[in-house]
């Protein structure tokens, strides 16, 4: 069982990073729509608003993780440009646009998703500081909680965006190279 | 937690929320709504002008998207920083700073969405 390491890193910025904070924003989804159906506030101990801070903090870093492993590191592997003869295997943009069939993986999905998934990090770091700022107080500003909420749910319909496309891509043209790595062997 | 430390937080958390304008909590929601507009402008510029796209290429192996990206990013920490200093203790009318924060939110998503960027563009 082996792992070029050009895949390792995809794999650690997509299925590591990028899923990791799609969980992560989904749990602010979650935890943002219980606490407007809550008649009184949750009355977090010292240690439980630490952990909550520590929360908000944990998925923006997490984010900016993603995203800036998917532009400096992957996004150059898949549009290099290839040699005349290269085999296009290993050059993902230019193998999804040598077909009509594949063309709109990349004109579509990447062109849409190099930049959708930077709008999730900006929601999800302004969220997390105002929560941060303002803790319970937010609950006597019911417009900037809605506007809060409103940020963090398009955060999660962009990081699913940049993610289904993430994947999808590298289904039809995954990013291949570099230094193989073996995992296992099989003992025959 | 010792009961007189669970009164102290308590008075500390009634203090807080007394006394916190909605200010910086306005700074910060419109910043985001105007750093993704400015984003997907950008992004837009860069695609549709070559010497944009190589003014933006602040790193060539990514390409344009560093440049968009790093511009865009900056300009939303400055207009952060700038609008929190200015409302600092102000109180605001945060119906109208939703309205707006959303639109610049909903132009930057539409205009990062291709299809929608390209007919502008008249690709």
């Amino acid at each position: 069982m082996e792992i070029s390491s050009r895949a390792l890193v995809t794999q650690v910025h997509g299925m590591l990073f990028g899923v990791f904070f799609l969980l992560l924003v989904f749990g602010m989804v979650v935890e943002l729509c219980r606490s407007s159906f809550t008649s009184q506030p949750s009355q977090l101990s010292a240690k439980g608003l630490s952990l909550q801070r520590f929360y908000l903090v944990f998925t923006a870093v997490v984010g900016w993780f993603a995203v800036l492993t998917g532009a400096y590191i992957v996004y150059p592997w898949y549009r290099a440009i290839p040699p005349a003869t290269a085999n296009l295997a290993n050059y993902p943009q230019a193998l999804l646009k040598s077909s009509p069939t594949t063309a709109g993986w990349h004109s579509l999905g990447m062109e849409w998703k190099e930049h959708v998934a930077w709008f999730a990090v900006i929601a999800i770091t302004m969220a997390a500081c105002v929560l941060i700022q303002y803790g319970r107080a937010i609950r006597q500003h019911p417009q900037m909680r809605k506007a809060v909420h409103g940020f963090v749910v398009v955060a999660f319909l962009s990081a699913m965006v940049a993610g289904l496309f993430g994947a999808m891509l590298n289904k039809h043209a995954p990013v291949r190279g570099g230094t193989i790595h073996q995992l296992m062997q099989e003992r025959r | 937690m010792n009961s007189s430390q669970q009164k102290h937080e308590a008075a500390v958390s009634n203090s807080t929320e007394s006394v916190l304008p909605n200010g910086p909590g306005a700074a910060a929601i419109l910043s985001a709504g105007i750093g993704c507009f400015l984003l997907s402008v950008f992004a837009v510029i860069a695609d549709a002008s070559k010497p944009a796209a190589k003014f933006f290429t602040f790193y060539v192996p990514t390409g344009p998207l560093s440049g968009v990206t790093t511009t865009a990013i900056f300009l939303w920490l400055v207009t952060w920083l700038v609008l929190a200093r200015l409302w600092h203790h102000r109180t605001l009318p945060f119906a109208k700073i939703n309205i707006v924060a959303f639109a610049f939110l909903f132009l930057g998503i539409l205009l990062t969405f291709p299809p929608f960027a390209d007919l502008l563009l008249g690709k």
